[in-house]
């Protein structure tokens, strides 16, 4: 049910660090942390000097990720009991930063998305952000008809956490929003019988 | 370039504005509008310099909105290859000419919470028309704009009048003033695009500036004016029409296939967009590139060539035309 070959599925192209920036923000998430840690062997106290890393465990937390990338020591280090609460620290990193300032953001594919909004909020371009999608492939949706967003979906279709629509998941992504689209699946037999979900991201 | 998409027009007005440079009001002779062009936009302009067609890429820098007539800037180029001279020494109101549709290889980000233009020279031309456009949008810029001497720089009053000092910045070498490229763009706040065009000095010192004060280049945007430039006459054999050309040495492939009958794809003329890439098929000596579209690979490799402003140095040069 899944249409294919929709170009506007976003392409995670890893976060590896460029050098060149003068200043490096990390918003990463469970295990969006190992996309940092994989790479600091290869990177010197410089580098860490200029870095800011915020993190929440989500559903690794207890596997020990905070403290290594403490151990880092990057001139700041975060770790928010929430994802909200992140991105509510990424805003504070964001409205004091400079062109010379690149955003990495690794995690789950809903997470990716919600700190894509936060940057695309401060005229950051997408194509600038480095992402990387480590764990969970639950997506964000925006309902189409009602424009409520529902997190971290797992099945399609689904219900509509807003207006109860039942949506199907396409891999069309507004950037814009870090969201994928939901259409109405239904709206010709609106009372049709089972809905069996088909595709599950996970 | 095909005749259905070039347009007749009438000069109406041509003056001096600066040191060698002269602006060019252009009219459609039946008097309909024009069509619409996006800030930043260039038309090529095709002039007969007596029997010789010369065609010319130049920014419009006429208000975007107003479909009544486009104006262009012309400098007088120092070793001219016709172009600009015809303009300067020939060309009167009331003339006939005919130019391209407008296209637009220079646009300005849409997205953009900021925006920096450095201009050098005869450069300033794309910005005139963008400024218009982000003064009417209240998106905030700034222009720094680097001259000669305050006799050869064009239009700076006028800016300086309608858009303030704080956003118009001047600077003459004549003067000992220098354009601060580096500092510039260190500071700048998230969301912020900069555009240069210019001479190839500037061009590269903001794209080597932009490198290494971080910024990432989706954010940094170039026009460079890239004029055919001439060197040796050589002869081209095109393979699929069949015939040999001779290139002069003010004159690109480009013209000299054009002025043979052959309708050769292009769309800039200065080497930045690509259309007039050409598979040679045989070279015996060098190829000259002097675009900006391949990659260094694509140069040393000696497949390819950009017609419109890439010269050859030998015996034999075949291409797939
Ligand atoms: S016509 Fe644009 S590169 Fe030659």
């Amino acid at each position: 049910m899944l249409v294919e070959g929709i170009t506007s599925r976003p392409v995670h192209g890893g976060i590896q660090v460029d050098l060149f920036a003068r200043r490096h923000f990390f918003a990463l998430e469970g295990e969006g942390a190992l996309a940092l840690l994989a790479q600091a062997p290869a990177l010197d106290e410089a580098f860490f000097d200029r870095c800011e890393v915020l993190y929440a465990a989500a559903d690794a937390a207890g596997r020990g990720y905070d403290e290594a990338l403490a151990r880092l020591k990057p001139d700041l280090f975060r770790q928010t009991p929430t994802v909200e609460t992140l991105l509510f620290r990424l805003r504070g990193c964001l409205s004091r930063a400079t062109m010379g300032t690149r955003l990495y953001v690794a995690g789950g594919e809903g997470f990716i998305g919600r700190c894509m909004n936060v940057a695309a909020g401060f005229g950051m371009d997408a194509g600038t952000v480095l992402t990387e999608h480590r764990g969970s492939a639950a997506r964000r949706v925006q309902c189409v008809h009602c424009k409520g967003i529902t997190e971290d979906v797992s099945e399609s279709p689904f219900a509509c956490s807003h207006c109860g629509l039942n949506l199907l998941v396409r891999d069309h992504y507004s950037k814009r929003l870090g969201a994928f689209q939901g259409v109405c699946i239904d709206a010709e037999e609106p009372v049709s019988a089972s809905r069996t979900p088909e595709e599950v991201f996970q | 370039m095909s005749a259905t998409s070039t347009i007749p027009v009438r000069v109406s007005e041509i003056e001096p504005v600066a040191e060698s440079i002269k602006r060019v009001r252009l009219e459609r002779p039946d008097g309909r509008p024009l069509p619409p062009f996006s800030p930043g936009a260039h038309v090529v302009v095709s002039m007969n310099d007596g029997g010789r067609i010369r065609r010319n890429p130049y920014s419009l820098m006429s208000e975007p909105d107003d479909r009544g007539y486009y104006a262009i800037s012309v400098l007088r180029a120092e070793k001219s290859r016709g172009g600009s001279a015809f303009i300067h020494d020939v060309l009167k109101a009331g003339d006939e000419l005919t130019i391209s549709h407008p296209v637009n290889l220079f646009p300005a980000d849409k997205r953009g919470r900021k925006h920096i233009l450095i201009a050098g020279g005869i450069g300033i031309t794309p910005f005139i028309a963008m400024m218009a456009g982000f003064a009417r949008d209240n998106v905030p810029f700034e222009l720094h704009y680097a001259m000669r001497s305050r006799a050869h720089g064009a239009y700076w009053r006028d800016l300086v009048a309608s858009y303030g000092a704080h956003r118009i910045k001047p600077y003459f070498s004549a003067e000992y003033q220098v354009l601060p490229v580096a500092t510039l763009l260190e500071n700048q706040p998230l969301g912020t695009h900069v555009y240069v065009c210019g001479p190839d000095r500037l061009t590269d010192c903001v794209l080597d500036a932009a490198r290494n004060t971080g910024w990432p280049a989706a954010n940094v945007h170039t026009e460079r004016f890239l004029a055919p430039a001439g060197g040796k006459p050589f002869d081209v054999e095109l393979i699929r029409s069949g015939i040999t050309v001779h290139v002069g040495e003010h004159e690109s492939i480009l013209e000299a296939v054009e002025a043979a009958g052959i309708d050769a794809p292009c769309l800039c003329r200065g080497g930045a967009c690509g259309q007039c890439e050409t598979s040679v098929i045989a070279c015996d000596g060098q190829l000259l590139h002097h675009d900006v579209y391949l990659s260094d690979d694509e140069k040393a490799g000696g497949r390819k060539i950009m017609i419109c402003v890439s010269r050859f140095e030998g015996t034999r040069l075949s291409l797939d035309l």
